[in-house]
C-alpha cells in the first residue's frame, strides 16, 4: 500500500533520469516553441531546424501544443524552455500579447528571440522567419481565377478565424478576388479547424448549398484534404480545388488531377533559417529583421521539379 | 448536548476520514518523489523561477479541478468546464473592453455567468434527468459556440482595463517577499481551494454533496429536495469556472474564444489522481490540489529534461493509469 505508491513515484522519477543524462553535457541549447508539432508541416519545420542544428553544432528541442487554440499551454512551454538557460529561443506565437511577459523576461536575461512562421507581434524578436501569407493566398486567387476563366462562384474552407495565418490566407484570397476579378464571387468562407473530417463536412455543406460552385480554396493541409474528400464523397465533377502546403494526400490529389494545384510554403526553410538566425544572434552578429522564406505554386506539371520537390513533405 | 450537534461534529469527517488523510499523504509522497527525481535528473529543474512557472501552470487547471471535484463527488461529471471557463472569460471581455465597465463589475459578470451556466447544467441533470455526461456535453458545445459568437471569433484584449492582467500575473506575495514572486493566480487557487474545502467539510451543501454521491435515492426518500441541492452544487461549480475564466483571461491579457476544449479532461485527470472516486461519494479538495500539482510538475519536468513531446504524452497517460491503479489496489486492501 504505502510502498506501492511510493515505488511508483520513485520508478517514474528514475525512468526520467535516463534521457536527462544525455542532455546535460556542455552544449549550446536553443529551444524552438512552435504552434504545433503533430502536423506534417511542423514536422518539416522541425527537420529543417534539426538540419541547421547539425550544421552549426547546437542542440535544439522542438515543442508545440496539441492544437492552435491552447495559448496558455504554449506559454507554459516557453516558461519551461527558459528554465534551461537557453542561448537563444525560436518562437511562433499563438497569441503575441499573451507571451509578452515571458518574452520580456528572456529579453532581460539577454536571450535573443527569433520569431518564426506567424511571427510575434512585438519589437522584442531580433528577427522573423516567415512566409508572406497574404501574398501567397493572393497567388492562389490568381491561379483560381485563371482556371475558372475569370468568372463564377468560389468558396473558401479556412482553418481558423483567430490565428494570423488563418486571417491572412483568407483575406489574401478574398481581397485579391475583390480587387482584380469583379466577375468572381466568393460566396462563403467556412471554417474546419484544419481538421480533415470537419473540413470534409464543411465542404459537403457548401456544395449542397451552392451546386453551381466553380472552385474551392483550402487554406491549409487539413482544410485542402477535407475539400478533396468532400468533393469525392459527393461525386462533384469539374470543380477547381486549390490547396495550401503539401503532405502525401495532397500531393497524390494533385498528381491524379483531383486538385488543380496548391501553394507551398518552405517549412524546411522556416526551421533552417530560424536556427541559423538564432545562432547568429547568439554570437552577436547582425540578423535581418525579416527573413522571407518564400512560397511557390505547384501543380502536376512541376511537382517533381527539384526546386519544388525539395520543399514539399509527405 | 443534543444529538444534532453530535452529528454536526462528526459530519466534517466524512470528507477527511482517516483513510482519506492517509491517501493524501500517499499522493503527497508521489509528488515529492517526482520533485526529487526531476531535481536529480536536471540541475535546471529546482530553480525558484521554474517552481513559480509550475505553480502558475497549475493555477487555472487547479481551479477547474476544484470545480470538477464538487461535481464528481455527487457522482456526476462535467464536460463543459473548459468551454465554460472560456465563455466566462469572453463575458469578462465584453463587460470590460466592449462595455467599458469597471474592473470589479467585469469580474462579477464573469462569475455570475459561470454560476448561471452551472445552474443550467444542474437543471438539465436534476430536473430534466438528462445523464450528466450528455447534459454537460451539450453545454460544452453550446458554450464553445456562444464564446465564438459573442466575441466575433476574435480574441478580446484587456489593454483598456489597467490592472486586469495583474489579477493573475501580479504578485502580492512578491511585494512582501521580493525573493518569492508567487503570482496572484496561485494565491487565488489556494483561496478557492480553502473555500471549497470549507464548503465540503463544514456546510449543509457539502454534506449533501457527499450524500448525493453515496446514495441519492436514500437521500431523496428521507425527504430531502435532492434536485435543488444538485442544482446548487452545479451552480457553485459554474461560479468556480468563472474564477478560472478570469484567471486565464488575466494571464493571457485576452479572452481567447477558441480555447477550452480538452481542459475539462485535464481537470478530471487531476481530480482522479488526487484520489476522488469517479463513482461519487468520496473525495477531497486537498487531494485534487495535489493531483493538479502532480500533472503540472510532470509536464514541466519532462519539458525541462527535453524529453521528446510524443513521449511526454505517453508518460503522462501512463502516470494517470498507475496513480489510479495504485489507489484502487490500496482501497481493496484496506476495504
Amino acid at each position: 500500500m504505502f510502498t506501492r505508491r511510493f515505488i511508483l513515484g520513485a520508478l517514474s522519477a528514475a525512468s526520467l533520469a535516463v534521457p536527462a543524462s544525455m542532455a546535460t553535457a556542455e552544449q549550446v541549447y536553443i529551444p524552438l516553441v512552435s504552434k504545433g508539432f503533430q502536423h506534417q508541416f511542423w514536422q518539416a519545420v522541425k527537420s529543417g531546424a534539426e538540419q541547421a542544428a547539425d550544421e552549426y553544432g547546437v542542440t535544439i528541442t522542438f515543442e508545440g501544443p496539441d492544437n492552435e487554440t491552447m495559448v496558455d499551454r504554449q506559454i507554459d512551454m516557453l516558461a519551461a524552455a527558459l528554465a534551461n538557460n537557453p542561448k537563444a529561443i525560436g518562437f511562433a506565437a499563438l497569441d503575441s500579447q499573451a507571451a509578452i511577459p515571458l518574452l520580456k523576461q528572456a529579453n532581460d536575461k539577454g536571450i535573443p528571440i527569433i520569431a518564426f512562421d506567424s511571427g510575434v507581434d512585438s519589437d522584442i524578436p531580433v528577427s522573423t522567419a516567415t512566409t508572406n501569407n497574404l501574398a501567397a493566398a493572393g497567388l492562389a486567387a490568381d491561379k483560381m481565377a485563371e482556371k475558372i476563366g475569370g468568372k463564377g462562384k468560389v468558396a473558401v474552407v479556412a482553418h481558423d478565424q483567430t490565428s494570423r495565418t488563418g486571417i491572412d490566407r483568407r483575406d489574401g484570397f478574398v481581397n485579391r478576388m475583390a480587387e482584380k476579378y469583379p466577375d468572381i464571387e466568393v460566396v462563403t468562407v467556412q471554417y474546419g479547424q484544419g481538421d480533415h473530417l470537419k473540413s470534409t463536412e464543411v465542404t459537403k455543406a457548401i456544395l449542397t448549398a451552392n451546386p453551381d460552385l466553380n472552385g474551392i480554396f483550402g487554406t491549409n493541409e487539413g482544410s485542402a484534404i477535407g475539400v478533396v474528400n468532400g468533393v469525392q464523397e459527393l461525386g462533384t465533377q469539374g470543380l477547381v480545388i486549390i490547396g495550401y502546403d503539401s503532405g502525401k494526400a495532397q500531393k497524390d490529389a494533385i498528381k491524379s488531377g483531383l486538385m488543380a494545384g496548391a501553394i507551398t510554403q518552405n517549412p524546411v526553410g522556416i526551421g533552417y533559417e530560424t536556427v541559423k538566425a538564432a545562432v547568429a544572434a547568439m554570437k552577436g552578429e547582425d540578423v535581418p529583421a525579416l527573413i522571407d522564406t518564400g512560397f511557390y505554386y505547384y501543380d502536376a506539371s512541376n511537382i517533381d521539379d527539384p526546386k519544388i520537390a525539395a520543399v514539399l513533405y509527405d | 448536548m443534543t444529538t444534532a450537534t453530535d452529528i454536526d461534529k462528526k459530519k466534517p469527517l466524512a470528507g477527511l476520514s482517516e483513510s482519506g488523510a492517509y491517501q493524501k499523504l500517499l499522493a503527497f509522497a508521489s509528488l515529492i518523489a517526482l520533485l526529487i527525481g526531476f531535481s536529480i535528473a536536471s540541475p535546471n529543474f529546482m530553480q525558484t523561477s521554474n517552481m513559480i512557472a509550475i505553480l502558475q501552470a497549475t493555477s487555472v487547471n487547479g481551479v477547474l479541478a476544484v470545480a470538477a471535484t464538487l461535481i464528481i463527488i455527487t457522482g456526476g461529471i462535467d464536460l463543459s468546464l473548459g468551454t465554460l471557463m472560456t465563455f466566462c472569460a469572453v463575458i469578462a471581455g465584453v463587460a470590460l473592453t466592449y462595455l467599458g465597465l469597471p474592473l470589479l463589475l467585469g469580474v462579477a459578470a464573469a462569475i455570475a455567468a459561470g454560476a448561471f451556466c452551472g445552474l443550467c447544467s444542474g437543471t438539465f441533470v436534476a430536473k430534466m434527468k438528462i445523464p450528466p455526461f450528455i447534459a454537460t456535453l451539450g453545454m460544452m458545445l453550446i458554450l464553445k459556440g456562444l464564446s465564438l459568437v459573442i466575441s466575433g471569433t476574435r480574441p478580446i484584449y484587456f489593454n483598456d482595463t489597467p490592472g486586469f492582467d495583474q489579477i493573475s500575473r501580479g504578485s502580492l506575495i512578491g511585494e512582501v517577499f521580493p525573493a518569492l514572486p508567487i503570482p496572484n493566480g496561485v494565491l487565488i487557487l489556494f483561496l478557492v481551494a480553502i473555500a471549497a474545502s470549507y464548503i465540503l467539510g463544514r456546510t449543509v451543501l457539502g454534506r449533501y454533496t457527499f450524500a448525493l454521491g453515496s446514495n441519492e435515492e436514500a437521500v431523496r426518500l428521507s425527504g430531502v429536495n435532492t434536485d435543488m441541492w444538485k442544482m446548487r452544487i452545479y451552480a457553485l461549480a459554474g461560479a468556480i469556472c468563472g474564477i478560472a475564466g478570469i484567471l486565464i483571461a488575466s494571464r493571457l491579457n485576452s479572452a481567447q474564444p477558441a480555447l477550452g476544449l480538452g481542459y475539462e479532461l485535464e481537470a478530471i485527470a487531476a481530480v482522479v489522481i488526487g484520489g476522488t472516486s469517479l463513482s461519487g461519494g468520496r473525495g477531497t479538495i486537498l487531494g485534487t490540489l495535489i493531483g493538479a500539482l502532480i500533472m503540472a510538475v510532470l509536464t514541466n519536468g519532462l519539458r525541462v529534461l527535453s524529453v521528446a513531446q510524443e513521449w511526454q504524452t505517453v508518460v503522462t497517460g501512463a502516470i494517470i493509469i498507475l496513480a489510479v491503479y495504485a489507489d484502487m489496489a490500496r482501497r481493496k486492501k484496506t476495504g
